[in-house]
């Protein structure tokens, strides 16, 4: 008899699972060598307290009735449930706070390769370190993570999440047309950014920059070029280089062009990309006002890897 | 002269020609794609060929690093109901070659879908391009059947299956020798050079050289 599991779900079997496994053991022990404690939350949570305030448009996918008439949803990421239990288990302890997580999370994704509804994350969560440290020690850890799973060609995208905004700010654009710009640019749509900046009033120059900053990518020159409005976001991101170690640093791309969803994101945002895989293999970045919406303001960085992805990629390493 | 070693997916189809005319603009050698149809890889010059609507499959899986398709195409594949999942592929220049309209056809005379929506509530639509049709709808207001057909779209009005269609036309010659008449334009559709976000990152070199080549044609 065939019994059919939802579409964008797997059952993993034994061979499948041992090299999963392998990953995640791999992992775990970089993870916790950094001082990174597991931790393990729920995978439903209530949807009021999963979407508060500015997170209102973090619209998980999946939501069920509890017995009591409750919305409850299943987590789309660990980021913000872990924002949830620092509120609420760790309410006065002294930061640095280091976590580190192995859980599934839940987004309603056409399925496809390397796009399930349910997918493992490995990450950590860095609260209470400001930029550049913080960010410094996450990317060095993300690295040492990837080194010890075997990937050998990976490389990371760097940039500052809060750089294209503060450039539409210097050049007076409108919140209603500010939003829809980085709409387009959040989906790498060059097209509809350069018509949106058209229909804006404003000098053939600033265009010609706003069109020319996203495009900026490659090494540590890309930092030399870019102009006044940006050069706080700049400033940040050779602050965090300076802080790295040599076999880091040459794996960053720095990408001056580099947003990511979900929108909590406020400084130095991180993707990871390996040239067997077309999609990142994780990111994450900043999210210094996060905590802050669960009562307790404290800065943080963080990234999750998706460990079906690592396995592509080591897999297509392997066949090399 | 190849593609700086980049893949390129080219669609074979309308927009075929004047792809090739542009990768010829570009110095890529195309004389062989054009001359051998059943041939689907040509590695020398690092282009593949396919359908229009497989290209951005190619491009958002690595497959391919960069890709030619219509704006129609990439319309019907983005998925803007899922926050974080429309990224699949970078839209990285307008082509400005095979230039279309995405319309709202219906049988000459008075209007038979403002007639059905007043009378049924409802509008019966078909159409090659569902997600399209149904955002367009859903974004005006209006209640509407989608039909997903497959074959030619202006022969479901003629038979009564529907009221109105949602296709692309070039000229309207299809349109007009089938007594439709355009009722609503929906967008512009225009050929699109479209990469793979990794690719974008790790090849930003040949691709920003490429795209530097097209800028000077």
């Amino acid at each position: 008899m065939i019994h059919p599991i939802p579409s964008g779900t797997r059952d993993v079997l034994p061979d499948e699972m041992r090299e999963l496994r392998a990953i995640t053991e791999a992992l775990r022990d970089v993870f916790g060598a950094a001082g990174y404690g597991e931790v393990y939350t729920p995978a439903l949570e209530y949807e009021t307290v999963i979407t508060r305030g500015e997170l209102a448009s973090l619209r998980p996918a999946y939501r069920v009735f509890d017995e009591n008439g409750n919305v409850l949803v299943l987590r789309s990421d660990m980021t913000v449930p872990i924002a949830r239990v620092v509120a609420t288990r760790y309410p006065a302890s002294e930061p640095p706070l280091r976590f580190c997580y192995f859980a599934h999370s839940y987004r309603g994704v056409r399925p496809q390769r390397g796009q399930p509804r349910e997918f493992l994350q490995a990450g950590v969560e860095l609260i209470g370190a400001s930029a550049p440290r913080g960010t410094a020690e996450a990317v060095t850890v993300l690295c040492r993570a990837l080194d010890a799973v075997g990937l050998a060609r990976y490389r990371l995208g760097l940039g500052d999440a809060s750089l294209y905004p503060a450039l539409l700010d210097s050049l007076g654009v409108a919140a209603d047309d500010r939003a829809r710009l980085l709409d387009e640019l959040a989906r790498g749509d060059f097209v509809g950014l350069e018509r949106g900046l058209r229909d804006l009033e404003i000098d053939d120059d600033s265009i010609r920059l706003l069109l020319s900053v996203p495009q900026m990518r490659g090494g540590a020159d890309v930092l030399r070029g870019p102009p006044g409005p940006v050069a706080d976001a700049v400033a940040g991101l050779r602050a965090v280089h300076q802080l790295l170690e040599a076999d880091v640093a040459e794996r960053v791309i720095f990408d001056l062009g580099l947003s990511r969803a979900p929108g909590y994101y406020t400084g130095a945002v991180f993707e990871v990309y390996d040239p067997a895989v077309g999609m990142p293999l994780g990111g994450g970045g900043r999210y210094d006002n996060l905590l802050g919406e669960f009562g307790r303001s404290l800065p943080a960085v963080g990234f999750a890897l998706e460990v079906d992805r690592l396995h592509l990629a080591l897999a297509a390493e392997e066949r090399l | 002269m190849s593609a700086n070693g980049l893949v390129i997916a080219v669609p074979r189809g309308a927009l075929f020609e004047e792809t090739l005319d542009w990768l010829d603009g570009l110095g890529i050698r195309t004389d062989e794609v054009r001359s051998n149809d059943r041939k689907l890889v040509f590695g020398d010059v690092g282009l593949i060929t396919m359908r229009p609507s497989d290209v951005p499959t190619y491009v958002a899986a690595g497959a391919a690093d960069l890709g030619v398709t219509g704006k129609d195409v990439l319309m019907e594949q983005t998925d803007a109901a899922v926050a974080g999942a429309g990224r699949d592929v970078y839209e990285l220049r307008d082509l400005g070659f095979g230039r279309c309209t995405m319309v709202i056809a219906t049988r000459e005379g008075p209007d038979p879908a403002a007639e059905a929506l007043r009378r049924l509530g409802v509008i019966r639509v078909a159409t090659k391009y569902p997600r399209v049709a149904t955002r367009y709808f859903e974004d005006t207001g209006r209640q509407a059947e989608i039909i997903e057909v497959k074959g030619s779209v202006e022969l479901a009005p003629l038979t009564g299956l529907v009221e109105a269609i949602v296709d692309l036309t070039a000229t309207g010659t299809t349109l007009r020798e089938n007594h439709l008449v355009i009722r609503e334009e929906i967008a512009e559709c225009t050929a699109r050079l479209i990469a793979n976000p990794v690719a974008h990152k790790l090849k930003a070199g040949p691709i920003d050289e490429l795209l530097e080549r097209a800028r000077a044609i």
